[in-house]
């Protein structure tokens, strides 16, 4: 009999060791912190959209990795109505919920889930609205509560989005984080069990992998989805292993403790560059360092001392030394991976003489006082304000202008740049969508002017902005674009310092790894070898 | 006795409601506003913003905030994280856990190596071996735990590959969370593969916890040996024949002990603020890392409730010792 019983266990252990690959393939990123939660609505912050809307969810359109074009997602196509403010999206059939301990899902993603996830969010009436102390500050920051008329179902596979007026970005802004599909299901199912909050605290997504535990501040762990519509993930696990420091992940990617991290110190990159087991990638980030005016306050309100500003300073010198060279020129205020970049635009030289001339034109040839607001925080355009700050304060000081840099704690300084104290102030930008209205529009257009750094509202320029927006035609577009970025010079409301250049440290044996343009790090595809 | 501890359990009560007021004020008195911080460079309506403010609570005047703070308390209620959404008190307690396993691995060490360092030192006064222990734990004392914890990790992780670099456990071994203390979980789950990782794990950030302690214990133990190694009834110990091991490790070394327990006592503050730093560097889930974390995000119940947890378990321990003190030495308890 015993004998029987341990031929039997060997067959199944034959069995299983067949049927089953003998190692399951682990990939271990070692991200940079915490998530704040795992409802990607909620937040605005990239380390959460990495550990939350990029791993568990999908959304109606997606980015495709690695660049800014919109693919299907959720939504197998689109069609948009003559005047731009009706999206008609059809739904992708057959696409699997993650299950749990407490829920399996009893049907698959339809119209539901997509009535459910953006009601959720625009109605403060919605049930699940203020569940989880609920408050949506990316869904509020793109004004999709003044944008959004109605959102209905004409079948369970077709949803009729519509606006209150033409909105050109809209494909672009379904595909961000904000915009994740939750189960309606899952929702109604906790609401009866009386914990409506499991709906983020224990996410339910559509997306490649799904979450097995989190241990706050350690790790994170993930398996690959088997029935993801999009196929398995090629990684059977994926763990973050969560470690703030930029010294220890570097050192934790050498001894092989993690694959993937994010964020390294430029001091490191030339030890990375060298190591024969890293792979050093690089791309130019979807962002933009500035300087702005403020036009509000003189002598910043005439377009000569702005220019006179932008002649003065020494912009290769920054790069040199404050980006360390992982720094791109900037002339226009998109980065050129973003379409509608208008290369033609030609930047101010460094004349320091020519600044001089204009300043005397304008009735300062003796110069003027001024300030120059620092950030306190390196942030991913700008390694390092304060230095940027001191170059461009000897610059200034050459042609007359005496300036003093002020700074003040990150939210403070935020908080008085918004209220308008500054003359002027380095700031940056990183996008959301890829969509040159995300910049042009965002940073420069009159609506932001109530708060935006540079407080710049001229109408010519916004009326290209407004235009844009109406129409979806990317021509049209590209043109109204291209004509703004030559009026956004002429104006000089900035002074356009850099695109940062973003590194990553990738292991070798991490195979089809791609930087994403907008600083998200995404592992479906990726594959690493034995 | 019973007076004793009244009396000592009465002071609690106001140093209690000091660190509510003193953390409560510290936080708001950081400029920043932790609404702002949430949108960032991203601009934020009006409207929204105010909405927001309501709903935290932060739109009623200073003083009606703390008298409402105070109240919860009273219900035991700790607040709500403005970021992650969950209760104070289930993410101190998920959390906590991880701190005094490394704590006390910490004090474990310093004490294993501090003291008979310090027996020694003492017995072989002005020899080689004491000048080096005074020298190590003056430099012990004196490291910056940031950057010795970043050189501990440079040297025996990256270039000797002795120990792993940082976290609590190696990502390939899972074990359920029962009581918190990987190693306790480990060995219950008979997980003796996870249980070695994680005390590989352990060994780094211990030890440049531990540092400073070793260093304060090693040298307490040598001048409380000394003075009691020139008492008289060492001297009469010694006269009597008594063999050297048996005057130094009973005679002097109980006699000696006691001022280094309380110093000893006394290292519990010092661990649990040295931990926001080895904690920081060391990727290691405590209390340390996420109270720094919500310090930044100005996360005022995390900072508000956390200090005040943490400054209530040094309350506990300090009582505890007095008490135990008074317990062993009448003189204390009599108050003369």
């Amino acid at each position: 009999m015993k004998t029987l019983s341990g031929l039997a266990t060997l067959g199944v252990a034959v069995a299983l060791g067949i049927a089953s690959p003998a190692v399951a393939k682990t990939l271990v990123y070692c991200s940079e912190g915490s998530p704040e939660g795992f409802n990607p609505a909620f937040y605005t912050a990239g380390t959460t959209f990495d550990a939350s809307g990029r791993t568990l969810y999908n959304r109606l359109t997606e980015f495709e990795r690695g660049t800014t074009k919109v693919i299907p997602g959720l939504a197998e196509s689109w069609s948009v109505s003559e005047d731009g403010t009706v999206y008609t999206f059809k739904l992708r059939k057959g696409v699997k919920w993650h299950g749990s301990k407490t829920f399996t899902a009893k049907r698959d993603f339809n119209a539901d889930d997509v009535i459910f996830t953006f009601e959720r969010a625009w109605k403060p009436e919605h049930p699940f609205h203020k569940v989880s102390a609920g408050k949506y500050p990316y869904f509020d920051d793109m004004g999709m509560p003044k944008l959004l008329k109605s959102i209905k179902k004409t079948d369970d596979y077709t949803v009729v989005f519509e606006l209150n007026a033409p909105e050109a970005p809209f494909i672009a802004n379904m595909a961000m984080d904000f915009a994740s599909i939750q189960s309606a299901e899952y929702a109604e199912a906790m609401m009866k069990a009386g914990t409506p909050e499991k709906l983020d605290l224990e996410p339910i997504g559509t997306g490649p992998f799904y979450l097995v535990s989190y241990q706050k501040d350690a790790v994170i762990r993930y398996k690959a989805h088997p029935n993801y519509w999009g196929g398995k993930a090629k990684i059977d696990d994926l763990v973050f292993s969560i470690t703030p420091d930029a010294s220890v992940r570097w050192a934790k990617v050498k001894a092989g403790e993690c694959h993937v991290m994010p964020y390294p110190n430029p001091a490191d990159l030339e030890a990375m560059r060298k190591d024969p087991s890293i792979n050093l990638m690089s791309q130019e980030g979807l962002n933009i360092g500035y300087w702005a005016f403020n036009t509000e306050k003189k002598p910043f309100d005439d377009k000569r001392v702005r220019q006179a500003m932008n002649y003065a300073v020494n912009k290769q010198a920054i790069i040199d030394a404050v980006y360390l060279g992982a720094g791109k020129l900037a002339k226009n205020p998109i980065p050129p991976t973003i379409w509608s970049y208008n290369d033609d635009v030609k930047d101010y030289p460094y004349d320091p003489a020519k600044a001089k001339e204009l300043l005397a034109a304008a009735g300062l040839g003796s110069g003027f006082e001024t300030d120059i607001w620092a950030m306190p925080v390196q942030r991913p355009y700008n390694p390092n304000a304060k230095r940027m700050a001191e170059m461009i304060q000897a610059d200034l000081d050459k042609v007359g202008v005496k300036a003093k840099i002020v700074t003040y704690e990150w939210a403070e300084y935020l908080k008085r740049a918004r209220a308008g104290e500054q003359q002027t102030i380095l700031l940056g930008w990183t996008g959301d969508n890829g969509d040159p209205d995300n910049f042009l529009n965002v940073l420069l257009g009159c609506d932001a002017a109530k708060t935006s750094s540079s407080r710049w509202c001229f109408k010519p320029y916004d009326d290209l902005m407004q235009q844009a927006r109406k129409t979806s035609d990317v021509n049209k577009r590209t043109e109204l674009y291209k004509k703004a970025q030559v009026i956004f010079k002429e104006e000089a409301p900035w002074f356009t310092v850099a695109h940062s250049i973003q590194y990553k440290p990738v292991r070798k044996e991490v195979i089809d790894f791609k930087l994403h343009p907008f600083g998200g790090h995404l592992f479906y595809g990726v594959d690493i070898k034995e | 006795m019973l007076r004793f501890l009244l009396t000592r359990l009465t002071l609690i009560v106001p140093t209690f409601l000091g660190v509510t007021l003193l953390t409560f004020a510290m936080i708001r008195l950081i400029p920043g506003d932790p609404i702002l911080l949430i949108f960032g460079e991203r601009n934020v309506e009006e409207s929204v913003y105010n909405q927001m403010k309501a709903d935290l609570g932060l739109d009623k005047p200073i003083l009606v905030q703390y008298a409402y703070y105070l109240g919860d308390l009273a219900h035991g209620k700790f607040g709500t994280s403005i970021i992650t959404r969950t209760p104070v008190l289930s993410e101190f307690l998920s959390l906590f856990p991880a701190t005094v396993e490394l704590s006390l691995t910490a004090i474990t060490l310093a004490v294993l190596i501090g003291l008979p360092a310090g027996i020694i030192a003492a017995v072989r006064r002005n020899s080689v071996f004491d000048h080096t222990v005074m020298g190590a734990s003056l430099t012990g004392y004196s490291m910056p735990i940031f950057w010795w914890g970043l050189l501990l990790i440079l040297l025996f992780s990256v270039t000797l590959g002795w120990t792993p670099v940082s976290g609590r456990m190696a990502v390939k071994y899972f074990v359920e969370p029962v009581t918190g203390f990987v190693l306790l979980d480990a060995a219950m789950a008979g997980e003796w593969g996870a249980f070695r990782s994680a005390l590989q794990h352990l060994i780094l950030p211990a030890a440049a916890l531990g540092t400073i302690p070793l260093a304060v214990i090693a040298r307490m133990t040598r001048s409380s040996m000394l003075e009691v190694l020139n008492e008289d009834y060492i001297r009469t110990a010694r006269a009597k024949g008594l063999p050297p091991w048996r005057v130094v490790g009973l005679h002097a070394l109980r006699n000696a002990l006691i001022p280094v327990i309380t110093v000893i006592g006394l290292q519990v503050g010092a661990l649990l603020s040295g931990a926001i730093l080895t904690e920081t560097i060391f990727s290691w889930p405590g209390i340390g890392k996420w109270l720094i974390e919500s310090i930044r995000r100005r996360d005022y119940p995390v900072v508000q409730g956390g200090v005040l947890l943490a400054a209530s378990i040094v309350m506990l321990v300090n009582l505890t010792v007095d008490v135990m003190y008074g317990l062993i030495n009448p003189r204390i308890r009599k108050g003369r």
